[in-house]
């Protein structure tokens, strides 16, 4: 199961790696946001995915999953989830005051 | 008592917190927070003095024992490192108000300035390393607001490429959390280190810690991974660039020492071999950077990269005499970076460019902002009086006892060729003939910050032989994990 995710991480890391390496602003900031999916996938997957009960517990299992990995993605993703939302108004207020949402275009400084 | 540890992490929180309720009564907003700032500083100076006078204060938060629940680490190394970072911020908020345009102080400055100081200090005091990344996160996040707060052409542009990369390596930092974490089963630092001297999994951990480093070394704009500092460092307000350059880059450098110094020192003759071969070309390359351009913001912003290399060096290099001096030139660069960004920032601001063939003869108007930046040059190029000489000296003797005899020669270049790059800026901006038609402006309230840190380089530099003994004991202290490990665990 473990390698069978860590495939699948693979796969959205290199989607994410085309799509932050393409023009517009817009398919970078997705592909920041498939990056962080695969980097929270592998969190759970590098906390191990043995089967256990749900750590709650009221379910009184003889063993549970473990906890800490849900907690650490927990906070990755609020985290990730305020960059992005940032990275998006930053995106659309360059294309509103820069007039173009080519990131080719936006290099190089007038007094050079 | 050990409660002691987190103050300078709750007071700037808490000022944040409070100067965010009413960001258009500037007056008030003002008072308030160089209150709070030299509030704070003099508490992390009491904090400072407890650590120096009865050892490292470990708190452990919601009384969870060590492993299990996030500690924070007040020790000689990471207090210190507050403690600076209060002083830089103390003379940044004595200088904002008279640099910022008051729109820009009404959108929430203040506020975000003391999330910067909460994520700074969070993230030289945190003892875990899932702790660590989430402070990392709360300085970018509040550094995300301030390069973009004017909302200019430029800064958009620069701030998009700025979150871009910060966001890459951030994302990079957790996957390398979620390896350590799959390979040593924890995230409390100490407790790293114990196990990684226990298993022999050296591959995959030392493929681990070469992941940090490069995570590490995105953050501290080390030589391969630089491209994105100096632009983003130059396009917003001087004493935001100032913030940036004196604290942003150092807790990445931070993270290396602690991290390099703790867990991944098994195989020192791979990894820290590494660290000398970067140090001497992130020198190289950020000289270069510096002489190759007219714009005074960018040949401070480049020089930024040849300091740390410098104290990558000495990490690199890895004996007592090396390490002192990377922590002697890590509190040296601190205050003298910002120093120096402040100055570039009046000269922009008095010249009304920042582009050094548009103007000369500055000296006749201004004679001491003149000699305060001449003094600058001195103090960072390390003539001898001066800090940065003794840093520079430290890290020379170690590498010579080492017999790494390139990256000395490649230092003592570098440091010829940053006196070079900053005196031309004095020579090209300040000497020369005197304009008629030049109209001086006024330079109330900006002169004093500056004066006040580089009267405190200088006394770095002279009072050294008062400060050695500690920065020696820091570096014992550093080069045996042992204690850190023990005084975290309690075994």
């Amino acid at each position: 199961m473990e390698t069978l995710i860590i495939v699948l991480a693979g796969v959205l890391v290199s989607v994410a790696t085309y799509l932050l390496l393409s023009k517009s602003v817009i398919r970078v900031i997705l592909g920041t946001a498939i990056l962080s999916h695969a980097a929270h996938l592998l969190i759970i997957t590098m906390g191990g995915l043995k089967t256990g009960g749900v750590p709650l517990l009221g379910e009184k299992d003889s063993s549970y999953t473990d906890a800490l990995p849900q907690a650490l993605i927990l906070t990755s993703i609020v985290i990730s989830f305020a960059v992005t939302a940032i990275m998006l108004v930053l995106g659309y207020r360059a294309y509103q005051k820069l007039g173009t949402d080519n990131l080719l275009e936006m290099r190089g400084f007038d007094d050079e | 008592m050990s409660n002691l540890a987190i103050l300078p992490i709750i007071i700037p929180l808490l000022s944040g917190i409070i100067l965010a309720f009413f960001p258009k009564k500037l007056t008030l907003v003002r008072l308030l927070s160089k209150l709070f700032i030299i509030g704070n500083l003099l508490v992390s100076g009491f904090v400072l003095y407890t650590v120096y006078t009865s050892g490292s204060i470990i708190l452990e938060t919601g009384a969870w024992p060590a492993p299990y629940g996030i500690i924070i680490v007040a020790d000689s190394l990471s207090i210190l490192l507050v403690f600076t970072t209060n002083i830089v911020a103390a003379a940044c908020a004595f200088y904002a108000p008279h640099s910022l345009s008051d729109r820009k102080e009404q959108h929430y400055f203040y506020a975000f300035f003391f999330f910067l100081i909460t994520g700074v200090s969070g993230a030289f005091l945190t003892g875990d390393i899932f702790n660590m990344f989430v402070f990392f996160e709360v300085l970018l996040m509040a550094s995300y607001a301030l390069i973009v707060l004017g909302g200019d052409k430029i800064q958009l542009r620069e701030s998009i490429k700025y979150v871009l990369i910060n966001l890459f390596s951030s994302i990079l930092f957790v996957t390398a959390v979620a390896f350590l974490y799959a390979t040593v089963g924890t995230v409390n630092m100490a407790q790293i280190a114990q196990r990684v001297q226990e298993v022999d999994q050296q591959g995959i951990l030392t493929t681990i810690g070469i992941l940090l480093f490069f995570v590490f070394a995105t953050k501290a704009a080390l030589f391969p991974l630089y491209y994105w500092m100096p632009n983003s460092y130059i396009e917003p307000n001087p004493v935001i660039s100032a913030l940036f350059g004196a604290l942003l880059t150092k807790v990445g450098i931070y993270a290396i020492i602690r991290v390099f110094s703790l867990i991944f020192i098994y195989k020192i003759d791979m990894t820290h071999e590494i660290f000398i071969w970067i140090a001497g070309l992130s020198m190289i390359f950020g000289i270069i950077g510096a002489l190759s351009t007219n714009n005074i913001k960018l040949i401070i912003a480049y020089n930024i990269i040849p300091a740390i290399g410098f104290i990558i060096m000495g990490i690199g290099i890895f004996n007592e005499t090396a390490v002192s001096g990377s922590i002697y030139y890590l509190v040296h660069d601190m205050i003298i970076k910002t120093a120096l960004f402040l100055i570039a920032g009046t000269v922009t601001y008095v010249a009304g460019t920042s582009d050094l063939r548009k103007f000369s003869g500055l000296i006749h108007y201004y004679p001491v902002l003149g000699w305060l930046l001449f003094l600058a040059a001195f103090v960072l190029a390390g003539i001898p009086p001066f800090s940065g000489f003794i840093g520079k000296l430290l890290l020379l003797t170690g590498a010579l006892s080492e017999s790494e005899i390139a990256i000395v020669i490649i230092a003592l270049i570098s440091s010829l060729l940053i006196l070079y790059s900053i005196m031309k800026i004095f020579i090209k901006g300040f000497w020369g003939v005197k304009d008629a038609s030049f109209q001086p402006k006024s330079t109330k309230g900006l002169i004093g910050p500056i004066a006040f840190l580089l009267a405190l380089s200088v006394i770095l530099g002279i009072g050294a032989e008062f400060f050695i003994p500690s920065i020696e004991n820091i570096s014992a202290y550093l080069l045996d994990p042992e204690i850190y490990i023990d005084s975290v665990l309690k075994e």
